[in-house]
């Protein structure tokens, strides 16, 4: 194995630049998927560009009710932001459901969103949610809708020598409320078999704003319009849920593998989608 | 409690390895290191089935930094003879091919080539360089398939063993078993209630956490060494001296400690290849398997197809009992059909049974011994059959059960009669237990299994030796898995009358103490523990001895008591008592040092029972299982330490809970296994269980001083029927198919709610 080399800058534009000049690097957060894929071999790195000592990367901050979480910070510190749990409660738990306690202390949103696999637990949470994320490369700063980040399993839409540089959830009415579940067959160190994230607003008794957004059940993580519409309008009644659990199933387009039937994971879909819709529904009432 | 009248056996210290465990100081296999040595790594078949038509390693062998490269070529051949091997037989034809594949690659995973370098790295890169010349063939995998006529064929060679009158027809079924008692056609004429069911499991892994990991030195006057993480370093002994035909007193395997073998660990696969490319490279060779390889190509257990048929009259009694059982036994023959034939009904007195059983080969890695083997199996379509015909008389499922129960004086279908036995008392105190008790939660449900295995006695060698202070070393040759140093330090205590701390139990290597057979078979604390209760026992007439020539009496006038030797009698003198440190200090004048030696062939194994109770909740949903409630019962014998019984039996629920619920060896088209990593190899982890409650229920075994039964084993028989069970309750859904995973049981639920609807 060839020498690696890390380099651990302290700013975001000395990372652009390491990473833009150097072919064959990656950028490290908490590691525990690139480091898990170095040891499998199914990638071998020459550099290694650590963004954890960067502070706009790690840092959460709160504007005018918007949240700019850094994208190498890790969920510990997400999960103990407590004005960030109470608007955004959906996403925390998403967050905060990735992998266990040791993982936490590593793990960033900007890694699960960046390895771009389409059964990353917060990625749904976040599209629901009407995230964006602030990439910066070396031709300057953009803003992407996160639902636009991967293109397929493991593939990015970021430009060569891009960095993810922070994730923004927007303001929020009162009256909002979010959530994520996920199926595994066991109750931790698991891999969803079926995501679902609902942020959903309600004025009046009845749902004025919704987002739905599914995991694991296609090649990217995909945002359910036909599910939000079949919300929105509504007072959450059956009828409702029934036909955005409906919209859920139809563009559901997984596969048959070691982890479920495409049958199974299809009818999760509209399971986990009335009780997301519930439990975020529950949440907007009492805020 | 028996052991109300011990002082140190059932109580509770700290094991005499903890903290060396808990402290991260403990060495298991791949803590071991020698200078110079060279990283080992196996070549794996990519191919489920496949001749081998040509291995060239000339790029491999050329690469620098690569010492050595093995094929089969360098492993004698072996004749078709059977030994014993843990709780299975191996045949050493069979278990070279397995070691190092010759004509055939037969799974995904099969080693076919080896190679020792400097670095990993380069290893990796020279088995890149080896190149095998496959010719891929028609490959099977599951047991019904590799029954049928025309299934491609394992081995050419191969005949059903067993079959009247013999067939000369080449096939994939090694052996029919066959155990008949009574008959079965005249009890089934008198029952009142038939149940019928075909049942399947799946392949599960031992799932140990510590990967095989060996390191080998051979040196130049043909002495070697080994040290290795396994159940049975003599076993390793024996089997490296058959395949590569050197001496047992050459090779020197010293037990490290382990991180879990559950069977799995009772026979050979790295150390044979480690020390053969030590030999080959003049330098120690270390190897670990990745996780991966562990599941590929180390054993699991079977996954079988079965069928029973029982048959009961109205007030209860099982009248007959049928069943047949295949099981995949992997590529070569010896499967534990044997025993699940055995462990089938054993629970239960019943006059007419017959059982027929198959050992199959198929394209899987040969399995490998898996706590009880067989057992589970068997118990998860038999105790599922009695559950059905509990519902169909409308009988609780205990009372059943103790209608039926086996005692004392059985006569079991496979031969033996029952000594003294715990099924009843079990099975009553489980129906005395704080959870049956206690009426079912409004949206749980619950469910009960039984569950049997012989345990084992067989070989054991121990020493016991007085140091010049009065304190004791207690010798043995058995790997310590399941807390065995604390239970036999508690063991010499209590024989010897001296205070646990005062005896230090250390695990001697293949050339220190004699003759061991494996930790497995739930043995150790059994037959182990009667030697070093025997040589405890010898110790005790040599101090007996040593006093009496103080006090110029005859031995047989000294007794000893509670760790002193007294005059047998006021007859005999007055005499102040000597302490075992008073006799160590005068050692030398005496006769010199102060040890005891036992070696036996240990009879009279008590079997043991289980009873368990489960409750739980499934979400209708989505088929996911909440385990929310469990209690395992258990004959245990005289619990030594009962905290490491109860962890024997929390272990061996936790496992079957995996088995029951999520737990199985998943295979692609063409034969490779997709699933070779604990992500998608679903065990649970600890937030999946509750607590899990036991009973321990001491019926002491009277073929051991103290009363031991073994305890490791029997506690996974019962889960996976335990919780089919309650789901049958929860549901009304039986199912016949292990796992019940999320995906299969909500299927099974969608299927079951038009009929629901229309009801
Ligand atoms: C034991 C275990 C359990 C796990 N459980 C879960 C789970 O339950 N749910 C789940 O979703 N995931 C799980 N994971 C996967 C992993 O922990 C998550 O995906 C995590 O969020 C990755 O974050 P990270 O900071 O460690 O990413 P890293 O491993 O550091 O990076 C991941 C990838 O993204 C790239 N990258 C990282 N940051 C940036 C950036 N700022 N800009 C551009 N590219 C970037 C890296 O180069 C790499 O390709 C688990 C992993 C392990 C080892």
């Amino acid at each position: 194995m060839a020498d690696i080399r890390y380099s651990a800058p302290s700013t975001i534009d000395e990372a652009v630049r390491l990473f833009a000049a150097s072919g064959g690097a990656k950028i490290l957060a908490g590691g525990t998927d690139l480091l898990v894929q170095m040891r499998s071999g199914a990638v071998s790195p020459g550099h290694i560009i650590d963004v954890k000592r960067i502070a706009e990367m790690t840092s959460i901050a709160e504007q005018n009710g918007s949240f700019r979480i850094g994208a190498a910070a890790s969920a510990a510190v997400i999960g103990e932001h407590a004005a960030l749990r109470k608007v955004w409660p959906g996403v925390v738990e998403a967050i905060n459901l990735i992998g266990s306690k040791q993982v936490q202390g590593r793990a960033s949103a900007g890694g699960n969103l960046c390895n771009a696999s389409p059964a990353a637990d917060s990625v749904p949470a976040m599209v629901a949610a009407g995230a964006t994320v602030t990439l910066q490369g070396p031709g300057g700063r953009r803003e992407l809708p996160v639902e636009q980040l991967a293109s397929g399993p493991g593939r990015t839409t970021l430009a060569p020598g891009e960095i993810a540089v922070a994730i923004t959830l927007p303001a929020r009415p009162k009256g909002s409320g979010d959530a994520y579940l996920r199926l595994i067959p066991r109750t931790e160190m698991d891999i969803a078999v079926v995501g679902c994230g609902v942020s959903l607003t309600i004025a009046n008794g009845a749902c004025t704003t919704a987002r739905v957004s599914l995991g694991a059940v296609a090649p990217t993580v995909l945002l359910v319009d036909g599910a939000a519409k079949a919300l929105i309008g509504s007072k959450l009644d059956e009828a409702a849920l029934e036909a955005a659990a409906a919209a859920c199933r139809a563009v559901c387009k997984p596969i048959d593998d070691k982890r479920g039937t495409i049958a199974y994971r299809t009818k999760i879909a509209g399971v986990l989608l009335k009780r997301a819709t519930a439990i975020a529904a529950e949440r907007a009432r009492s805020h | 409690m028996s052991s109300q009248h011990y002082k140190w056996i059932g109580t509770r210290p700290n094991r005499p390895d903890g903290a060396d465990k808990v402290t991260g100081r403990a060495r298991f296999g791949a803590d071991f290191n020698m200078p110079g040595q060279l990283v080992g790594k196996v070549l794996r078949s990519p191919h489920a089935h496949a001749r081998i038509k040509s291995i060239d390693t000339s790029k491999a062998e050329a690469l620098h930094g690569v010492k050595a490269v093995v094929t089969a070529k360098d492993f004698p051949e072996q004749p078709n003879q059977i030994v014993p091997a843990g709780e299975m037989q191996a045949n050493l034809r069979d278990v070279t091919r397995n070691v190092m594949a010759r004509e055939k690659a037969l799974y995904d995973g099969h080693a076919v080539a080896a190679v020792a370098a400097t670095t990993s790295e380069i290893a990796s890169e020279a088995l890149a360089l080896i190149k095998v010349d496959y010719e891929v063939l028609p490959h099977v995998i599951d047991v019904d398939d590799a029954m049928k006529d025309g299934a491609p064929i394992l081995h050419d060679h191969l005949r059903t063993d067993g079959l009247t009158p013999p067939s000369d027809k080449p096939t994939n079924i090694a052996k029919r078993l066959e155990f008949v008692k009574g008959d079965i056609a005249a009890g089934l004429a008198k029952a009142d209630v038939v149940i019928e069911r075909e049942y399947k499991t799946a392949a599960v892994h031992q799932g140990y956490i510590e990967p095989h990991a060996t390191l080998a030195s051979a040196t130049e006057d043909g002495q070697v060494q080994v040290w290795s993480t396994t159940q049975g370093h003599f076993q390793v002994r024996g089997f490296c001296s058959r395949l590569l035909n050197i001496e047992t007193s050459q090779i020197r395997v010293t037990a490290t400690e382990i991180g879990g073998g559950f069977g799995g660990k009772t026979v050979v696969y790295l150390e044979p290849v480690a020390i053969r490319l030590s030999q080959k490279s003049g330098k120690p060779v270390k190897m670990v398997m990745e996780r991966s390889e562990v599941f590929r190509a180390s054993g699991p257990t079977s996954g079988g197809t079965l069928r029973v048929k029982i048959g009961a009259t109205r007030d209860g009694r099982i009248v007959a009992a049928d069943t047949t059982i295949a099981l995949q036994s992997g590529a070569f023959p010896g499967s534990p059909v044997g025993p699940a034939c055995m462990c089938s009904f054993a629970c239960y007195d019943i006059d007419n049974i017959k059982v027929i059983g198959f050992d199959v080969v198929s394209n899987r890695p040969k399995v490998a011994a898996y706590r009880a083997p067989g057992a589970p199996i068997a118990a998860w379509a038999v105790e599922s059959t009695i559950d059905l015909v509990a519902e169909a008389l409308r009988m609780d499922p205990i009372d059943l059960r103790l209608k039926n129960a086996a005692r004392k004086g059985t006569k079991t279908h496979y031969g033996p009669t029952f000594n003294t036995i715990g099924m009843v008392e079990t099975l009553e105190a489980a129906k005395n237990s704080p959870h049956y008790k206690t009426p079912v939660k409004p949206g749980h449900a619950r469910g009960v299994a039984a569950g049997f295995w012989f345990n084992v006695g067989a070989d054991s060698s121990a020493a016991a030796h007085v140091g010049e202070d009065g304190t004791v070393t207690v010798i043995s040759g058995n790997p310590d898995i399941g807390g065995s140093r604390a239970s036999l330090a508690l063991m010499a205590a209590e024989t010897l009358g001296v205070d646990y701390d005062k005896v230090r139990p250390v695990i001697a290597d293949t050339s220190s103490i004699g003759f061991n057979f494996v930790t497995g078979g739930s043995r150790v604390t059994f037959a182990t523990g009667l030697a070093v209760v025997n040589a405890v026992r010898d110790m005790i007439e040599n101090l007996k001895g040593r006093a009496a020539k103080i006090w110029e009496v005859e031995p047989d006038a000294v007794i000893w008591e509670n760790g002193y030797a007294k005059p047998a009698s006021s007859n005999v003198g007055k005499f102040e008592p000597l302490s075992l440190a008073q006799l160590a200090a005068q050692a030398g004048k005496t006769g010199g040092p102060i040890n005891g030696h036992a070696q036996l062939n240990a009879q009279g194994a008590g079997p043991g029972f289980g009873v368990h109770i489960v409750d739980l909740s499934v979400d209708r949903d989505t088929g996911i299982v909440t385990v929310e409630r469990y209690t395992a019962a258990q004959d245990v014998g005289t619990a030594i330490h009962p905290s490491y019984v109860e962890g024997q039996l929390q272990g061996g629920v936790a496992q079957g809970v995996g088995w029951a619920l999520n737990e199985e060896y998943i295979y692609d088209a063409k034969g490779r296994l997709q699933n070779a990593g604990f992500l998608d190899y679903r065990m649970p982890v600890a937030s999946d269980l509750p607590m899990i409650e036991t009973v321990l229920v001491e019926v002491p075994n009277p073929s051991h001083p103290y009363g031991v039964r073994g305890v490791g084993e029997v506690p996974i028989v019962p889960p996976m029927a335990a919780i089919g069970n309650a789901i049958a309750r929860a549901t009304e859904v039986r199912m016949l198919d292990l796992p019940m995973s999320p995906p299969r049981l909500s299927a099974a639920l969608d299927a079951m709610a038009p009929k629901r609807a229309a009801e």
